[in-house]
């Protein structure tokens, strides 16, 4: 099975993210960077896709020349072939993502043939649009189902299940399929220390291209007003019971 | 110029996202002086319709086909799509929930416009001037908007819905889209109930022990409670460096990462590695004995005392509740 | 919680592991109204402590270091919060085994238990290593793990149990607030916090990284740099998770490629002190809450330590395979020395610094300085390597900071020579005579911030002539030259002339000089005007703070020479003791004063013709000061010698330094005046004459009596540490500082030997450690040769009783054991009378 898997750069932050000055990007500058969690899951189910099914797995990546670091991590953890879609550094809007990305599928099955699978996270962990997977497979003609948390192969279709309130919906997808996957499917794997060493000898192509915007642009990114996030004590021994209760109550865990 | 809600439905009711939605939308709809319609996917359009009007929509377009009896992303975009182009729609919304986004995503992929997912405000003008969430809410993007069709959802929970002051008619408009049978493959096939046993990392509840525990044996009213609630013991890498619990039961860094509905962590310090594999939890319940520990700190709820005995009373008042004592 | 306090004694901020140490020594000392802050939660605020890997090797071959280690160590065990796991430094090349030799002569100094291993012996241990890359190892049994966080806890507790310390977690400290004190001097005020503004009497930085930010809020400055130590937790490998404990393997430090494998429960902990040195300025370090891990866990970047990662997989295959579950950039402090800040800052009176600390000394450190805060100087050990005193101008910059810091960074793990020099951030402060001594290929050591001549190599034309030779081994070699011994002999043949320019001259003027300056001195400074007092400064409790020449220049007026190596903490141990009611002015004139050194039979001669004045022994009489021309030029001549031979201090203006040496180059021309570097001034001359170095024999754990330096009877006048003094000379010594004789230099290997005075232990003919009554170890000082006596010379303490000329003892270096004889106890190997003084 061919596997592509496009993932994304982006910081890791703690529990406050700072802007820089100007409001055009997440200070980023004492932050390290990781995959998108959900990326992370779709890259670690493609690998034991991979492992199980036999088969190779791309990654993909669009993003500035450091985004070659999750290549490499991807790299790490089982992926075989990476590819850079270069940026000027700029964000670029959803459109012209799922734009390049598309191209760039379409450039890679014409030189190695088709993918039978290809997996996204559900949303990136920044900007949270909820659409490149879409705009690509839909550019692609192929069918794409989001929020999937497990996947499974017979006779050329693909089982896949998305979480709902009580239960799963199944979707029975044939290949070539794409889907948006979420967190939760699969506990990602760690990189070994071989498997690090081993992923910088893997090669990574670059590929050029050029993709229109579309009609969204960034004004300025800011913090929401501070909440106050007080702890609030629920009581100081065994008569919190009550309390608690009711917590959970609200909740809807009770 | 029409706006457009879709809407989401749950068991022959509206769901709760999409009264928001309305809510927001017939706000929307009035900036720009255009009437608000919604739109019905499926069976029991017209049962909806009354409710859809309480809510402000003028109109309710009921999509009906044979291939949207159960949900289908690729069928449910196609066939908005279809409806807001043959009405000229000038904007077309949902909810931001899971099924709000991917259909709008679908649309918007279908129409090549822009999609602006989980907003907070919208101001219609030239161009619109949009708030939405970005990294799950930590911050909040201004971006302008320019399209043809405005596509967008309003972030689920961002608002309190309200009935309008004046109800629409109730009416109802038939519309049947035109559907290739290749749509078919990403039609819902089957539902399965979750089934009993719920991992770690997916339980909506986890009961979490730390070094204050005190023993392996000290988790069993950890137990307990976790059964209770539907959830599963986790614990510190303190209880695993002492064998009291197996590795698999370690939230953190470098054991499992949670995101539960509430997370209750009972003598938990709340070292760095420890709140990194919990801090993605909804809700954090701290029990603790030192109100200045860290995850009494950054936790949203604390108790300040010992968890052999705040817990075990926990248990007794969750029984009551549950009719079980 | 209790209400947020408005006034303390005592703010500690910083609630690591030095901070929580602290409060818990203090408490035990009888302190109280004590707040404790940190910015963090508890019980791990974010800071390195944290993250530290929390295991201590007690073997170092620094003294402060090694039995603050080893101190530590226990303070870590009496609290049952440590497990002696076992430790192994292994050696992959033949250099580091010597090292390693080199570390078995330090344990046995220190008293540590330790061994050399085989590899197979070492695979014994740690059955996972590769022992096909090791040439061997060094193992210690007593290599401890503690629990730092929770130790910090205990003693927290035990601070609020006992004194009612109150603790404010999550307060983060916004300023620090100072008042003018006597002297133009400033004083802590007041700690400014988002919680609201304590006034305090009291106020100790103990907040690592970020411990020089919060001193310059008060404008004091803590010499320190937070700097990245990469580390990755990688597991879960079953023969470590079998253990089923924190830690069952002995720690392996790789000591060849700088890394650690630490053992943390089913996981190994790999560390680095190998990649480039990775330096943060502390605005750099992000909040509790922008960190995605804690404030000083930063990101790890994994290209730095790929190197790592090959050589850990070299070691120990099974790493290759576990997965890397948590990896950092963690941070630690630096300073320009690689050794602590410890004591009061220099700017601001009771602002204290206890930072630039790590786990592994950590209680031993606290310690110090609580002892420090209550009895005016640490007990516990002798801690001038740590005073943040010793630091000048120079080093407390950034630019100095930062780059000592990249240097010393990858010789944590290093081989680093005690005479070892550094390379980067050379001719900070030179001589007026600079240009002179490079062109008479001066070899310049630097003695803190100052250039001085170790040798010059214009002079290597003498090494031939008096038959001399280069050292066998290279090590020895190292960092000398047989330049110096030549220089000497020629200085006693003929005449030597030594630039000395580096001395810190201090000035005491007004009403109160002379009080003052008899309050400082164990001897009598009240004499009259032209008169010298070579004397101590003790401390409190009658050790050494200080050795130096005070000069009664006027009625009003007191001179001080001091060292280089002791001016910073000499001129603030001044400041500190500065009278209240202003009747003493200080002033610092070091660098408008220049001064030469003339010693040698010839001296006289070469002076005669320089100066109409009378030269004789009356005339200018030993420890006497003249004001004279030379050659025309103003001078004050002070005959005096540390060398051994007839001459003079001869003190000029700084910009007459070149004329006067010139003079004198040229007047000793026919009389075969050379250049002599500090080879001879500070090691080879000193040594033969037995004069005690301050730092070296001279350490507040010694008083007078044992140093050899009592003078018959005790002044009159009070002055610091006198009640002491007096009880001490009424005990007697319990050790004899004595100079040794190397009977035979001659190695196993047949080689020549020489002993580098850096604290190799020195043995009963049985090869026993020799402690005397308070538990000091009999060690080597100093150590030189004696071109004049044809021995190589040793200084060192021996218990009184064993103190006699002629006996017999061992001394081992480098693993090896050489004969020695105890060739003085007081006086000198060479002229012993001090004819060649009074000729």
């Amino acid at each position: 099975m061919r596997i592509l898997v496009c993932v994304k750069r982006v910081p890791a932050p703690g529990a406050k993210i700072l802007v820089t000055e100007d409001g055009q990007d997440v200070d980023a500058a004492h932050l390290g960077f990781t995959t998108s969690p959900h990326e992370e899951c779709a890259l670690e189910e493609a690998v034991q896709i991979a492992e199980r099914e036999g088969g190779e797995v791309t990654v993909l990546t669009l993003g500035e020349a450091a985004a070659e670091e999750q290549l490499r991590y991807a790299a790490s953890v089982g992926a075989h072939n990476a590819v850079l879609i270069p940026t000027d550094g700029e964000p670029w809007d959803p459109q012209r993502t799922a734009r390049a990305i598309s191209q760039a599928i379409t450039d890679l099955e014409a030189a190695d043939g088709a993918f039978d699978l290809i997996l996204f996270g559900n949303e990136s962990a920044d900007s949270g649009g909820f659409q490149v997977g879409v705009r690509c497979a839909y550019a692609l003609g192929r069918p794409i189902v989001n929020g999937i948390k497990g996947i499974e192969f017979a006779d050329g279709v693909a089982s896949a299940r998305r979480e709902i309130d009580g239960g799963y919906e199944v979707y029975e997808v044939p290949l070539p399929a794409v889907f948006g996957v979420k967190e939760g499917i699969n506990l990602p794997r760690y990189p070994t220390m071989k498997g690090r060493l081993a992923s910088k000898k893997v090669e990574v192509a670059s590929m050029e291209l050029q993709a229109d915007s579309g009609g969204l642009a960034r004004v300025r990114l800011h913090r929401p007003e501070e909440q106050v996030s007080e702890t609030v004590i629920l009581g100081t021994g065994a008569d919190a019971a009550g309390a608690v209760c009711d917590l959970l109550e609200e909740l809807g865990v009770l | 110029m029409t706006l457009l809600v879709v809407l989401e439905h749950d068991r022959g009711d509206l769901a709760d996202a999409s009264l928001e939605a309305l809510t927001a939308g017939r706000g929307l709809a009035a900036a720009n002086g255009w009437p608000m319609h919604a739109v019905i996917v499926g069976a029991n359009g017209e049962n909806l319709a009354s409710d859809a009007a309480k809510y402000g929509a003028e109109v309710s377009h009921v999509v009906g086909h044979d291939m949207l009896v159960d949900f289908g992303p690729e069928a449910w975009g196609e066939s908005v799509a279809q409806l807001a182009r043959s009405i000229d729609a000038g904007a077309v919304m949902a909810s931001g929930t899971e099924r709000g986004n991917e259909v709008l995503a679908q649309i918007a992929a279908r129409l090549d416009e822009p999609f602006v997912a989980n907003c907070v405000t919208v101001t219609p003008g030239d161009p619109w001037e949009i708030t939405r969430v970005q990294w799950g809410g930590s911050l909040l993007e201004d971006t302008t908007l320019v399209a043809g069709m405005k596509l967008l959802t309003y972030g689920h929970h961002s608002l309190e819905p309200s009935p309008a002051d004046s109800a629409g008619d109730g009416s109802t408009i038939a519309f049947t889209p035109e559907l290739d049978a290749t749509l078919a493959r990403t039609i819902v096939q089957d539902r399965t109930v979750l089934t009993k046993g719920v991992t770690l990392a997916t339980a909506p509840v986890v009961v979490s022990g730390g070094r204050g525990v005190g023993s392996a044996e000290g988790f069993g009213p950890l137990e307990e409670l976790a059964e209770l609630l539907g959830g599963r013991v986790g614990c510190s890498r303190a209880v695993t460096n002492n064998g009291w619990r197996p590795h698999s039961d370690q939230v953190g860094q470098t054991g499992t990462r949670i995101a539960p509905e509430i997370y209750i962590a009972t003598g938990i310090s709340g070292a760095i590695q420890h709140w990194v594999g919990a801090m993605a939890s909804k809700n954090i319940l701290a029990i603790n004995t030192d109100a200045e520990a860290n995850m009494v700190v950054k936790a949203g709820h604390a108790v300040i005392a010992d968890l052999h005995q705040v817990v075990p009373a926990i248990i007794d008042e969750v029984k009551k509740r549950k009719g079980l004592a | 919680m209790s209400e947020f306090p408005t006034r303390a004694n005592v703010v500690v901020i910083g609630a690591g592991i030095v901070g929580n140490c602290l409060v818990g020594h203090l408490a035990e000392l009888g302190w109280t109204d004590m707040v404790l802050l940190d910015k963090g939660p508890l019980p791990n605020p974010g800071g390195s402590t944290g993250h530290a890997s929390n295991f201590i090797f007690p073997v170092d071959h620094n003294k402060e270091m090694a039995l603050l280690g080893v101190q530590s160590a226990n303070q870590y065990r009496d609290m049952n919060l440590s497990v002696d796991s076992g430790g192994i430094e292994v050696a992959r090349t033949q250099e580091r085994m010597d090292e390693l030799q080199r570390r078995m002569t330090s344990a046995k100094a220190w008293g540590v238990e330790a061994q050399l291993l085989t590899p197979t012996e070492v695979k014994e241990l740690v059955p996972f290593i590769n022992e096909e890359v090791i040439l061997g190892g060094f193992y210690c049994p007593s290599v401890s793990v503690v629990d730092s966080l929770e130790t910090g806890t205990v003693m927290r507790k035990l601070a609020i149990e006992k004194t009612g310390l109150q603790v404010f977690a999550n307060t983060e400290v916004l300023d620090l607030e100072t008042t003018d004190a006597p002297n133009g001097a400033t004083k802590i005020s007041a700690v400014v916090t988002d919680k609201g503004t304590i006034e305090a009497e009291y106020v100790v930085i103990a907040c690592g990284v970020w411990a020089n930010k919060v001193a310059m809020m008060a404008g004091a400055t803590i010499p320190l740099v937070p700097a990245v130590h990469q580390m990755a937790d990688v597991g879960p490998m079953d023969v470590l998770a079998e253990t089923n404990n924190e830690i069952g393997y002995p720690i392996v430090r790789d000591m060849d490629t700088f890394c650690y494998e630490r053992q943390s429960a089913g996981s190994m902990e790999v560390g680095s002190y190998a990649h480039r040195p990775i330096l943060h300025h502390p605005d750099e370090i992000p909040s509790n809450e922008e960190a995605a891990l804690s404030p000083t866990e930063m990101p790890f970047t994994p290209d730095d330590f790929d190197d790592q990662m090959e050589q850990a997989i070299e070691l120990m295959d099974m790493l290759g395979d576990a997965e890397i579950k948590y990896a950092i950039n963690g941070l630690l402090s630096l300073t320009p020395d690689a050794m602590p800040c410890l004591g009061e800052t220099t700017e601001v009176r009771n602002l204290w610094s206890a930072a630039a600390v790590w786990v592994k000394e950590g209680p031993g450190m606290a310690q110090v300085v609580a002892e420090w805060m209550t009895y005016g100087y640490p007990r516990v050990i002798d801690a001038h390597g740590a005073d943040i005193a010793r630091f000048y101008a120079a080093e407390r910059g950034d630019d100095h900071i930062w780059a000592r810091a990249e240097e010393h960074f990858n010789k944590t793990y290093g081989i680093v020579h005690p005479a070892e020099q550094w390379e980067g951030r050379r001719d900070l402060v030179k001589s007026p005579l600079y240009e002179r001594e490079v062109a008479l290929g001066a070899y310049f050591f630097q003695a803190r911030v100052w250039e001085r001549p170790q040798w010059y190599e214009s002079n290597a034309d003498l090494v031939e002539r008096y038959g001399l030779s280069e050292r066998e081994v290279e090590w020895d070699n190292r960092w000398w030259s047989p330049i110096i011994d030549a220089e000497h002999l020629n200085m006693r043949e003929n005449v030597g002339m030594v630039d000395l320019s580096a001395f810190q001259i201090f000035e005491l003027s007004g009403p109160g000089a002379i009080q003052f300056a008899e309050y400082l001195a164990v001897n009598k400074v009240d004499k009259p005007v032209g008169s010298s007092t070579y004397t101590p400064w003790l401390t409190p409790d009658g050790g050494f703070h200080s050795d130096l020449t005070m000069l009664r220049t006027g009625e009003d007026t007191v001179r001080i020479v001091t060292g280089a190596f002791d001016g910073g903490r000499d001129e603030f141990w001044i400041k500190k003791y500065l009278p209240e009611d202003e009747s003493v002015t200080f002033a610092n004139l070091t660098m408008s004063t220049c001064t030469i050194g003339l010693w040698g039979p010839k001296a006289p001669a070469v002076l005669g013709a320089l100066t109409d004045i009378d030269l004789s022994q009356e005339g200018s009489k030993y420890g006497s000061l003249v004001n004279a021309e030379i050659a025309g030029i103003p001078c004050t001549l002070f005959r005096i010698s540390y060398v051994g031979d007839t001459g003079w201090e001869i003190y000029t203006g700084w910009d007459n330094g070149v004329a006067l040496w010139d003079a004198l180059a040229e007047a000793g021309a026919d009389h075969g005046i050379r250049p002599v570097g500090i080879g001879v001034y500070g090691g080879t001359g000193r040594m033969e004459k037995g004069y005690r170095l301050m730092g070296a024999e001279l350490e507040s754990e010694y008083n007078p009596v044992e140093a050899g330096l009592a003078r018959p009877k005790v002044k009159a006048a009070d002055f610091i540490g006198k009640e002491a003094y007096l009880a001490a000379r009424e005990a007697g010594p319990a050790a004899t500082a004595c100079t040794f004789t190397v009977d035979d230099l001659t190695d196993s290997q047949g080689r020549q030997r020489y002993m580098q005075g850096g604290n190799e232990p020195i043995l009963t003919l049985d090869g026993e450690r020799i402690e005397d009554s308070h538990g000091r170890v009999s060690r080597v000082t100093s150590a030189a040769m004696g071109p004049s006596v044809g021995s190589y010379l040793l200084l060192g303490y021996l218990p009184t009783e064993l103190a006699e000329v002629g006996a017999k003892f061992q001394v081992m270096y480098m693993n090896e054991l050489f004969p020695i004889t105890v060739a003085a106890t007081s006086g000198s190997a060479f002229d012993p009378d001090d004819t060649r003084l009074k000729s």
